[in-house]
């Protein structure tokens, strides 16, 4: 009978720490509704761990709670000398042991899943992404398919991808809490990590590694559609022709700022891997503008018109002769028009 | 008889006294004193630092300056703030604990205080020009390509400072291994000198990885090495290693000496010997010996491959064994005695659940798999602050209020102390435990803003708040210093009725400490005496002349010369000029080791007769 009551209280009290973790932070942000292989690998860890921790406290709150209160000193026993006690061979055996014996709890499962997440040994059989981690933005070069994109990483759900990651400038950190855990982007070796996701979404990412003045508005999206829709999106993004002139008189005239601008001094339209600034190929189907706002006309003018305002210490200020209002707005209009693929954030249920 | 003399000393004679002491008490009162001004320093630093995290994209303080302040705040805390700290309770009470007059070389102990004193203040003058802004590890190669002059204080800074402690801990270790009194075996020692010695030890071969990696920094930014740059063939990850071996143990030299500290307050209170002393001992070293085998465990996302990641892994979760192993020896200290709780004792008591559940987020931090999702967020900020504030500063404080009457003379006012206490205590709580939240729903660490609708304008709320609690908890604190200076209640030579040496002399103690060497029967020697004894220590030597050390103005000037010089270092990369302060400060500090070398100064004695008319 008492064996079934600390059974079914264990089971509650599990219970409300999962939902009471279940319940924090933003869907498709948050590390505690993982949606993908890593992250579920971590939060098993996590709960683990975080189970086993809690008994410990428990333990040791008792212990504590009852010593406290039995063992105060009283009044009228000023005077009472405890008795002078050196230890207790049997006690401090048994707090050495089964410590020793949780932490090998703990110990094989972490074993297992470093290896199981470390595991590259199919990476040739999966799609492969170049990732290129700059300040303060990711560029994603797709391998064998000629697809460079950069701030959203299209991926099916699913299939593992396989991400081959380096830095151009400094360390970052490539971290998409609710499908996988993080790993550092160097600058001086590939690091390679898979993810998958299990279901459709957009997935918020966040470089995790001190990089600089907008180390914090290195956001970026994940955004996880269906193998059918991701096929379709490489094609689109395969026939895309980066010469095409614009049907809107804005627009045109706003690619001819472009060019005269030197924008593709930096940033290319296409496949091309140069990669100084973002690839804006699918610029109009972005979830963003510069990886935090939101995608309007009129935040990307903002940002063309003084990008150092919205990012301190990013590359792109004073590399462009300054713009007027209405030059910035037919750039917006010609880069907000590339829309190459009918595959969107919207797609995945944004 | 000390404090009548002080006061009718003016500023300048005080003033002097210091600057020239090599007495470990002033020393360590000095460190006390150097600490907790770069405390505060440190603690605005924090405070502006959640005021801008108080809600989604503020502009309270800039990008830029919000990394100065993130490298500086944690830079001053560990180096400038708890470290000193630490550093000078140990050179004030453990030579009365092991019944030593002073430490084994008390020229190097002024000159180790100086070092850190002034590479502190180095550091600091950087606010003027740009602060170090590449976080308080300062990775490469970020620290590398940082503009300005900011890293480079932090690399002459830090160097200056941590020669400055390499010196107090070799210092520390001589004293230990040859100046304990007769009978004061080392199964005799008490714990906090035992820490001491561990922590001393831990110093002395953690300290050389960060100067090296604070000379390959300097070259590489002063004089066009490449150690870091990867263009050249360098590689930045070598930084991360070095800083981490240096910078694990250095986590262990903060928290020994804290539970040394517990080791000494709990027992007192209790009214009861240490459960487990010899288990509390080994523990100590075993978590000194595993605290140089985890430093990759910092590095988990580094991508250094799943067998270093395993072996880094186990070996972290090891250290939970004999902290464990602690932490049951304090409750069964507990348990059974006669528990006084006093403002020392409160201090004591919140730590225990408080540093528990940091060392548990430790052991879930170890499991690497885990660590993915909480590696640089603000799981890892809740993780740390747990430690070293529900550690190291709750270790401080309790520190404080226990051996104020013996630095000082005089008790810490309890209703103040207690007020402090409790602000202090639930504004702790309320800034860092949310923040476990915080990183598992998406925030990384040295963010400096954090934007609308991501679900975490709450809970920074809330930690900001917390800030506020703790601000007031600290002000609350030097109030009641200042109040204690004026009109606190004047101490007795044993006011807790404690165990261990440094109770059995006045309060403060003459500046010889002992008038006669005690003769050490046991563990708690004072303890024994009191219960089976005649009530105070047997004497192990008869009243005779007492050799002393001179005062001396050499360290200060030599170290002035050091920093003249780290200034032209820093410098001269702009222009050629600035080698002259090199060479001035460098021949300022050659130029006294030589007057060091060359002048023998033997001393002076305390006679027989002195030593008599003064009273016991």
């Amino acid at each position: 009978m008492k064996g079934w009551m600390g059974k079914s209280k264990a089971l509650l009290l599990f219970t409300i720490i999962t939902m009471f973790l279940a319940g924090c932070g933003k869907e498709n942000l948050t590390a505690l509704e993982p949606k993908g292989y890593g992250a579920d690998k971590s939060m098993d860890l996590i709960l683990l761990t975080t189970v086993i921790m809690i008994g410990v406290f428990l333990v040791v709150m008792l212990i504590y709670v009852i010593a406290l209160i039995r063992f105060r000193k009283k009044k009228g026993q000023e005077d009472f000398i405890p008795k002078q006690v050196e230890g207790n061979h049997k006690l401090e055996t048994i707090w050495t042991v089964i410590p020793i014996l949780l932490v090998l709890i703990i110990a094989v499962p972490t074993v297992i899943a470093t290896f199981d997440l470390a595991d590259e040994s199919q990476a040739s059989e999966h799609i492969n992404v170049e990732v290129t981690g700059n300040q303060y933005w990711w560029h994603f070069s797709y391998d064998g398919e000629e697809i460079v994109t950069s701030q959203d990483l299209y991926i099916p759900t699913g299939e593992r991808v396989y991400l081959n990651m380096l830095s151009s400038d400094v360390i970052h950190s490539f971290w998409v809490p609710t499908i996988a855990g993080k790993m550092d982007v160097n600058p001086e070796n590939v690091n390679t990590m898979f993810i998958e996701a299990h279901e459709e979404g957009v997935y918020w990412g966040k470089c995790a590694e001190l990089c600089g003045p907008s180390h914090s508005l290195m956001d970026f999206k994940v955004i996880a559609v269906s193998p059918e829709e991701y096929d379709q999106w490489v094609s689109d993004m395969q026939n895309v022709d980066p010469e095409e002139v614009p049907a809107d008189a804005v627009a045109q005239e706003g690619q001819e700022l472009f060019e005269a601008n030197s924008c593709m001094g930096c940033h290319a339209i296409g496949s091309s891997p140069a990669a100084t600034g973002p690839n804006l190929t699918n610029f109009g189907d972005r979830s963003t503008v510069a990886g935090i706002l939101e995608p309007t006309k009129e935040n990307l003018v903002d940002w063309i018109m003084d990008p150092e305002s919205i990012k301190p210490g990013n590359k792109m200020t004073g590399m462009y002769p300054s713009v007027s209002e209405e030059e910035a707005n037919s750039i917006a209009e010609y880069l907000m028009q590339l829309k190459p693929s009918e595959i969107t954030p919207e797609s995945a249920g944004n | 008889m000390s404090i009548a003399t002080t006061q009718k000393r003016g500023f300048g004679a005080v003033l002097w006294d210091y600057l020239t002491t090599v007495d470990h008490k002033k020393i360590g009162i000095l460190y006390i004193i150097g600490g907790g001004f770069f405390f505060l320093l440190g603690g605005l630093e924090a405070l502006l630092i959640r005021i801008q995290l108080i809600k989604p994209e503020n502009d309270f303080i800039s990008a830029g300056l919000y990394n100065e302040m993130i490298t500086m705040h944690g830079t001053t805390m560990i180096f400038l703030a708890a470290m000193p700290i630490l550093v000078g309770l140990m050179n004030y009470v453990m030579p009365l604990q092991i019944g030593a007059r002073d430490v084994a070389f008390p020229f190097l102990n002024s000159l180790g205080f100086w070092l850190f004193f002034l590479g502190g203040i180095l550091l600091n003058l950087s606010w003027f020009t740009g602060a170090p802004d590449a976080g308080w590890t300062n990775y490469a190669p970020l620290s590398v390509q940082s503009p300005g002059h900011g890293v480079d204080f932090y690399v002459m800074g830090l160097q200056l400072s941590g020669a400055g402690t390499l010196m107090g801990g070799i210092n520390f270790i001589v004293t230990i291994v040859t100046m304990r009194a007769p009978g004061m075996t080392y199964m005799r020692m008490p714990l906090f000198s035992w820490t001491t010695l561990v922590t001393s030890i831990l110093i002395l071969f953690a300290f050389p990885a960060l100067t090296v990696n604070l000379f390959l920094m300097m070259f590489d930014r002063m004089f066009g090495t490449a150690f870091f740059d990867i263009g050249l063939g360098g590689n930045s990850i070598i930084w991360q290693h070095l800083f981490w071996i240096f910078g694990h143990p250095e986590v262990y030299i903060l928290i020994l000496p804290a539970f040394g500290i517990f080791s000494e307050i709990i027992p007192t209170f209790a009214k009861k010997r240490l459960f487990g002393y010899t288990a509390m001992v080994f523990a100590t070293f075993l978590i000194a010996f595993l605290g140089f085998m985890v430093w990759a465990h910092h590095m988990f996302t580094v991508g250094l491959g799943p067998v270093a990641n395993s072996i880094f892994a186990v070996a972290t979760m090891a250290i939970a064994v004999p902290t464990g192993i602690k932490i049951f020896n304090w409750l069964l200290t507990l348990w059974g005695g006669s528990i006084t709780i006093n403002s020392a004792m409160l201090w004591t008591l919140a730590f225990i659940p408080s540093f528990t559940i940091g060392g548990m987020t430790g052991v879930m931090l170890g499991s690497s798999v885990a660590d993915y999702q909480y590696h640089d967020t603000y799981f890892v900020v809740a993780h740390f602050h747990y430690v070293i504030v529900g550690g190291v500063v709750f270790a401080i404080l309790a520190a404080m209020h226990y051996w104020w009457p013996k630095m000082f003379g005089r008790i810490l006012h309890e209703g103040m102390g207690k007020l402090a206490f409790w602000t202090f205590f639930i504004g702790f709580h309320l800034t860092f435990f949310i923040q476990h939240f915080l990183g598992l729903m998406g925030m990384p660490r040295r963010y400096w803003v954090f934007l609308e609708n991501q679900g975490l304008d709450t809970g920074n709320l809330i930690s900001t708040i917390g800030a506020f609690f703790m601000t007031f908890g600290v002000i609350v604190f030097l109030i009641n210093i200042i109040y204690t200076a004026v009109k606190g209640e004047k101490a007795p030579a044993d006011p807790w009725d404690a165990r261990t040496l440094e109770w059995a002399i006045p309060s403060p103690p003459a500046h010889y400490n002992f008038k006669q060497l005690p003769l050490v029967r046991g563990l708690d020697p004072l303890w024994i005496e009191k219960t089976e004894g005649k009530g105070k220590m047997t004497p192990a030597e008869p009243v005779d002349e007492i050799h002393m050390p001179n005062g001396t103005i050499l360290p200060f000037i030599m170290t002035l010369g050091f920093t003249i010089a780290s200034y032209g270092f820093i410098y001269q990369v702009d222009h050629k000029g600035w080698l002259i302060a090199v060479y001035a400060g460098m021949a300022i500090a050659l130029g006294c080791m030589l007057i060091r070398s060359l002048k023998d100064d033997h001393g002076y004695h305390i006679t027989k007769e002195e030593l008599e008319r003064e009273a016991d």
